[in-house]
């Protein structure tokens, strides 16, 4: 099969490190990365989490100067990544339970601060992350992590949201779209996959706690996530980072278009990337090549039976308005592409 | 230095004068007032540096302190009944994870009936879960255990529980003998951790464990717990020569040299039980009385040496296992295998019904006379119980049971007989 090749590094960061000069270039194009989620894990091939990951951690890596600690949730970060007695993690790195990844955060960088006055100093030099999934972050350890934006602790927050929990066997998580289909929500019946409901939008409840830093990034831009990470790491208090992550199992589609699947998220409007500062937006990613939600909906399995025969166009229609609302809400078009 | 204060403010003190650098806590009587003494302490600046965290659950706050006890930090936490179930999750991991943490269980009912008074519900709850559990008689000896705790703790690289009666300690002016600041740093040295997050020496903790290993780590759980029926005996004999005061240990004894009946109890209950066995002593009943101090690890051998010789077992207990009888006496049971004797199961006190020296007299009196039912409910109110199992066997729609008992008593009060 060929694909046609389709340059998209005009004004981004996408392919270019050839084209950047060298202070510019990705943190992954250095010799000198940490490789902090190290080669040898067990994740699918052409999972958007594992590759995510290993951006954001090593971007976190780089910024602390290699002075970083992680808290996990369960999920398929943690599975993949630590199957006793290996581990892929090259920093300190701590799972506890599903649900509490924020709170263990929090109580890291509590001792840590102790630990800096006890020392003379004012601030830890030690930062931390806490990660886990969406299931890990939008439903079961949704409480601890609205505790850590409230006390605004020192804590980069990084959501991997592949849209439903996976490590399980696929089944519906808050995150996941309306009409997808999941172990729980089958595509059967009349309204078949998950059902529309009001969605549970995590950057803008985030941002609701007016914490300093909150962002989106997708797994198509690397460069932009690790800028992301970056910029968050020059913040203290409560962050959070919400990078979106194609799963080809969960999602039935073709491990080789895991990126393209996450450029198609923004590209529709389906996935809005931003960054907003104290509760409020202060960049967009522009859309660049508006597509239809088609198009990013027919190439995985688990929206099938909408373009079946007969399909149902009805709720193609209700997913498009979604994107087209996100266009609307976050100003994802320039005036000038506007029709 | 000698004073006249609130047990938990005694707790707060003993707790404080160890040095904690974390300490993460969610509100829940009777433990509220333990933590709001340590939050004054903190932001006072009298104790420092320690990062005092106002969490938004117990699962929250034990989860807080995973965290900071795995970076090396001295962490404290405290909680009771519904919180310490709403944590159970992070309690077992804590444990499983071997980090030293010491919590205080202001030890209160778990409903429903929704019930904010005293018996041993809660940390029986978790009486698998990994921590040991060391149960305080008095405020002073609730004080004494939070520092041998940390001790053991830390020395093991185990969480302790030390579960002190609600209310009943939490909220009962006694005097107490604080300690100086020179004598817990002379007895408590500082923490140094066999595992933590360090930047210099990158570690994963948490790991995925498969059928290869699982079995092994847990086994080692139970070998921290067999070490420590040695460490317990012996940090309290170090705390006596420190402190010039007895404390803590595996178990003590009252008055059972000769004693043809023994009665087993945990907590502030073995206090109203001295002085019940002492009235009956005066009577010529050869009666005495077992405290069971650390209730996790059981201590197996010192429970056998104790009962041994003795006719009869009376086991009075602020706990009940649903559909067996009493959780204590199970394991009193265990540590007399193979030995003939009467044992009794006297569950009492659930959910804060007093118990009265009267009340404790009569059923020891039964007890002695072998009249006993092997499992007895004191001052159970018969009345409203028998009622209620007529109106269910008389109606499908009975209604709510709580609602129905409360009606039948009329006025709601306090029930002291």
């Amino acid at each position: 099969m060929t694909q046609p090749v389709k340059f998209y590094q005009t004004g981004t960061f996408t392919v270019g490190n050839r084209l950047l000069s060298p202070d510019e270039r990705t943190v992954q194009a250095s010799i000198n990365r940490n490789n902090s989620l190290n080669s040898g894990h067990r994740a699918c091939q052409g999972c958007g989490e594992a590759l995510g990951a290993r951006y954001a951690v090593d971007a976190a890596m780089r910024a602390t100067g290699g002075q970083l600690m992680a808290a996990n949730a369960t999920g398929c970060l943690e599975v993949f990544s630590t199957p006793y007695p290996e581990t892929s993690w090259q920093l300190p790195w701590l799972h506890s339970l599903f649900g509490n990844a924020a709170a263990v955060g929090t109580g890291i960088a509590a001792a840590l601060q102790v630990k800096a006055e006890k020392a003379g100093k004012a601030r830890s030099d030690v930062r931390v992350i806490a990660q886990g999934g969406d299931g890990g972050t939008t439903d079961i350890g949704f409480g601890c992590l609205s505790g850590m934006f409230e006390r605004n602790d020192d804590v980069l927050y990084i959501c991997y949201d592949n849209e439903g929990y996976m490590n399980t066997g696929v089944q519906r998580s808050s995150a996941t779209p309306p009409a997808a289909r999941t172990a729980t929500t089958q595509a059967l019946g009349d309204a078949p996959g998950a059902p529309f409901g009001q969605g549970k939008n995590l950057p803008l409840i985030a941002m609701a706690h007016e914490i300093p830093y909150v962002a989106t990034a997708t797994v198509a831009d690397l460069r932009d996530l690790e800028a992301k990470v970056e910029k968050a790491m020059t913040f203290h208090g409560a962050r959070y980072l919400h990078v979106f992550v194609p799963c080809p199992l969960g999602w039935g589609s073709a491990a080789c278009d895991t990126i393209k699947l996450a450029r198609l998220a923004r590209e529709t409007g389906i996935f809005p990337v931003f960054e907003a500062e104290n509760g409020a937006v202060t960049e967009v990613t522009k859309i660049r090549h508006r597509v239809p939600v088609e198009a990013y909906l027919r190439p995985q399995k688990r929206f099938a039976h909408l373009f079946g025969d007969p399909g149902h166009p009805e709720t193609v229609a209700r997913i498009q308005a979604a994107a087209d609302r996100n266009i609307e809400r976050f100003g994802l078009l320039d005036e000038k592409a506007r029709p | 230095m000698l004073k006249q204060m609130e047990g938990s403010v005694a707790v707060a003190e003993a707790v404080a004068l160890c040095r904690p650098e974390v300490i993460c806590a969610y509100p829940i009587s009777p433990q509220t007032h333990i933590v709001e003494g340590l939050g004054a302490l903190v932001k006072s600046g009298a104790l420092e540096p320690c990062a005092f965290i106002n969490v938004e659950s117990e699962f929250a706050a034990m989860s807080v302190a995973i965290g900071s006890s795995a970076t090396g930090a001295r962490t404290y936490t405290a909680t009771a009944s519904q919180g310490l179930l709403f944590m159970a999750e992070a309690v077992y991991n804590a444990s499983g994870l071997g980090l030293p943490i010491v919590m205080t269980v202001a030890n209160r009912a778990i409903g429903a009936p929704i019930n904010i008074w005293n018996d041993h519900s809660d940390s029986m709850s978790q009486r698998d879960s990994g921590w040991l559990q060391l149960f305080a008689e008095s405020n002073q000896e609730a004080l004494d255990i939070h520092i041998q705790a940390f001790k053991l703790a830390e020395e093991l690289s185990m969480p302790v529980m030390v579960c002190m009666d609600g209310f009943i300690l939490t909220h009962a002016y006694e005097r107490v003998d604080i300690p100086t600041q020179e004598q817990v740093d002379g007895f408590l040295p500082p923490y140094e951790p066999r595992q933590v997050l360090d930047t210099a020496e990158p570690v994963s903790i948490g790991a995925m464990v498969g059928p290869e290993a699982f079995m092994e780590v847990r086994y080692l759980a139970h070998a921290k717990q067999t070490m420590a029926l040695e460490r317990i005996p012996e940090i309290a004999r170090e705390f006596e020569a420190s402190f010039g005061r007895a404390a803590g240990g595996l178990v003590r004894r009252y008055r059972t040299e000769d004693a043809e009946t023994i009665v087993v109890a945990l907590g502030s209950v073995v206090g109203t039980l001295e002085e019940t066995i002492d009235a009956m002593r005066e009577q010529g009943v050869k009666i005495g009385l077992l405290s069971i101090r650390s209730f996790r690890p059981f201590p197996l051998a010192a429970v056998r040496a104790a009962l041994q010789h003795a006719e009869r077992v009376v086991v009075l207990e602020k706990s009940f296992s649903v559909g067996l009888g009493g959780v204590v006496s199970t394991d009193v049971r265990l540590a007399l295998s193979g030995i003939q004797l009467h044992g009794y199961t006297v569950v009492a006190g659930l959910g804060g019904r007093s118990i009265t020296q009267a009340s404790l007299e009569r059923v020891l009196a039964e007890a002695v006379a072998d009249k006993l039912e092997p499992l007895t409910f004191l001052d159970l109110d018969w009345g409203i119980v028998n009622r209620q199992l007529a109106r269910e066997a008389a109606m499908r729609r009975s209604g709510p049971i709580a609602e129905n008992l409360l009606r039948d008593l009329g006025t709601v009060q306090a029930k002291v007989h």
